[in-house]
């Protein structure tokens, strides 16, 4: 076996070790701690959780590789995924927490007296939960067959034994402790690589300030300009004002994302794990220093990337690469089919150019590049093997995190508040355990036959979390007197929006061929593009639920009493169910 | 009535917390980022760091910041809760 194999091994197994130790030690014994970890959690711990729980094998693999290839036009995701946080921690979180419940679905309810309600609401989530989750699978099944070189199936295989021996044994009390630790793998291996690699090349070891410094060579040329220049030399945008698809699209775009990620359940329901809502405040900050931790070197990551990537392939102006010298990453890569070289004219050298006529590199998969970002920098053998830890723990994190979301609103929602109402606590933990159970089994099913929409469908997580959950809550909190029916005929409203623009647009549940507006950015609404359109979802969501609430009369007044008590802090208590 | 007040002192909190939260990110970030490029902060355009980096440090900041003042207000306005750890 070679080094670098040992190590990996060593990190992979060393990390799942650590998580089972800590699942044994915090395994959970009442419904109080499968839901909702006893309200024992701190808010830092909680922070460190939540940071886990949201950055996804998206975050860690997938998001620095669009920054690289999308430049300025990435940032929609920079902004989209931490703004978000800001509205959480003054729009929803402390409410929601005062209200004491375990799941969203059950403020829905609770909100707006209505069973309807509640069923829609997990039935949104279920559909964008599900979908986020088999996204998570692959992220596992891609991260063991390239590292460790397993069957892609045997890898999912492995990564679905572990989620379920920690998350169905610990609940939320086990899978809180856990994603503390995944977290600090995985910020340690995310900002390991990007430390040497920003020393390299500026010499300055902080990657944000890296940045934006002078390249180490002595040239004297700032980083960014050099990369503006090399990539418009090969007939690319400019990396630093690259806007996608304009103004208004990026608008859109990032407003859908903030609101998207506010609405998403499995990160609203780690604030019903906090003491008191003077916490829950301050989790959403930790959580999202934790969070920017990340998202602040991920630019770093993307720029330094893409300028390495392009220098090897084309070392000096006019220079280019004998395909015979090709370094061992670029093979590696080449035979995962990521990373494709076609050579059209016969020379013998690598063509790297924007004009796909003379291109040869057909393929370049963005979701490399943070994979393939320490053997390009030729960084030693142990800070690959992190990065494939790092990226496990931020998949397997995320998994159970939605998980969760999953088997409490089957458990506690549908089971418990609309089904079967006489459940003792006994049995809804074991329902809850048993649903956690089949949806994994469900999910490892979709990571290894992937519908053909699996691509399509995370913008439908967040377009239905964005245009659905997230309007109804804000306007729960904020308009007193908004009832039931005005909540319900909004919901529907702005999830009725979305999902026709989306299928409108890329097909209905994403079949190709059954667009019936075609996916030509011509026939896009202002030129917003499908992904960016949740936020116009939200709008007729608020507008539909204002208008209808001024005819169908104000919530009854025990209700706007609910309203008036969880607005203010005092007697929170531990969150529970009556 | 007390509650009232409290819950217009924390609108009007929230109010100016987002004002600045749009300004950084919509505003610097998107709108004005191609007058905001013709300043440069070392090797950063200033728009693209709006966008790529000062957005999310002024979010943490919001963030700590609104939490303060809420705790200040809690206990004004004497609506702490009871529950403390």
């Amino acid at each position: 076996m070679d080094e670098l194999r040992l190590y990996t091994y060593i990190a992979v197994f060393g990390s799942f070790a650590l998580y089972f130790a800590i699942a044994w030690w915090a395994r959970a014994g009442s419904t109080d701690e499968f839901y909702a970890a006893g309200g024992h959690v701190g808010p830092v711990q909680n922070g460190m959780a939540i940071g886990a729980d949201w950055m996804s094998a998206a975050s860690f693999i997938s998001m620095a590789g669009l920054i690289a290839f999308l430049g300025y036009g990435g940032s929609v995701f920079l902004m989209g995924w931490t703004g978000g946080y800001v509205l959480l921690a003054m729009l929803l979180a402390p409410y929601m927490r005062k209200h004491g419940k375990f799941t969203v679905p059950e403020f829905i309810s609770d909100r707006y007296y209505s069973k309807t309600a509640r069923v829609v609401a997990v039935i949104c989530l279920i559909i964008a939960s599900l979908t986020y989750i088999i996204g998570q699978m692959k992220g596992v099944g891609v991260a063991f067959s390239r590292f460790l070189e397993v069957d892609y199936g045997l890898g999912l295989a492995i990564g679905m034994v572990v989620v379920w021996v920690y998350a169905v044994m610990g609940g939320m009390k086990g899978i809180t402790y856990t994603q503390i630790a995944q977290y600090c793998v995985l910020i340690f291996a995310y900002t390991v690589p990007a430390i040497f690699i920003s020393l390299q090349l500026t010499g300055n070891p902080i990657p944000q300030l890296g940045l934006g410094s002078t390249l180490a060579d002595g040239s004297g040329v700032y980083l960014l300009d050099k990369l503006d220049m090399i990539v418009t030399d090969l007939g690319f945008r400019e990396y630093t004002t690259d806007n996608m698809g304009g103004s208004l699209n990026m608008f859109a775009y990032t407003l859908s994302l903030m609101i998207g990620t506010a609405g998403l359940p499995h990160v609203i329901m780690r604030f019903f794990t906090v003491p008191s809502v003077k916490a829950a405040r301050a989790s959403a900050g930790y959580a999202l220093v934790f969070i920017a931790l990340l998202y602040t070197v991920a630019p770093a990551v993307g720029a330094m990337a893409r300028l390495n990537f392009t220098q090897t392939v084309e070392p000096a102006s006019g220079q280019q690469l004998e395909y015979e010298q090709r370094p061992q990453w670029f093979k590696d890569w080449e035979a995962t089919g990521l990373l494709e070289f076609e050579d059209k004219n016969q020379d013998g050298k690598i063509q790297y150019s924007a004009d796909q006529k003379n291109n040869e590199m057909v393929n370049v998969d963005r979701d490399i590049m943070v994979l393939a970002n320490p053997a390009i920098a030729n960084l030693p053998n142990w800070v690959i093997a992190l990065v494939a830890a790092g990226g496990l723990a931020a998949a397997l994190s995320t998994a159970a995190g939605l998980l969760l979301a999953i088997s409490s609103s089957v458990s506690h929602d549908l089971m418990k508040g609309v089904l079967t109402p006489n459940l003792t606590e006994k049995q809804e933990l074991l329902a809850g355990r048993i649903v956690m159970t089949v949806s994994i089994i469900i999910s490892g099913y979709l990571g290894l036959n992937p519908p053909g929409f699996a691509a399509g469908t995370v913008a439908l997580a967040f377009g239905l979390a964005a245009s659905s959950i997230f309007p109804a809550l804000m306007m729960g909190i904020f308009i007193k007197k908004m009832s039931g029916t005005a909540a319900v005929s909004g919901m529907i409203a702005g999830i009725g929006v979305t999902m026709l623009y989306v299928f409108q647009h890329k097909g209905i549940m994403f079949i190709p061929g059954t667009e019936f507006l075609g996916s030509l950015p011509e026939n896009w609404f202002f030129g917003i593009s499908p992904n960016a359109f949740g936020a116009v979802g939200a709008l007729v969501n608020f507008t539909v639920a204002v208008i209808v609430c001024k005819f169908t009369g104000p919530a009854p007044k025990e209700i706007q009493e609910l309203v008036e008590n969880f607005r203010i802090p005092k007697g929170a208590g531990a969150a529970h169910h009556h | 009535m007390k509650k009232a007040g409290y819950w217009q002192e924390n609108i009007r909190l929230i109010l100016i917390c987002l004002v600045i939260w749009f300004i950084v990110s919509f505003g610097f970030g998107i709108l004005l980022v191609e007058p905001l490029n013709e300043i440069r902060l070392g090797g950063y355009k200033l728009g693209f760091w709006f966008a790529q980096q000062g957005s999310i440090y002024t979010f943490v900041a919001l963030i700590f910041w609104y939490t303060y003042k809420m705790n200040q207000l809690d206990k004004k306005y004497d609506l702490e809760d009871e529950q403390e750890d």
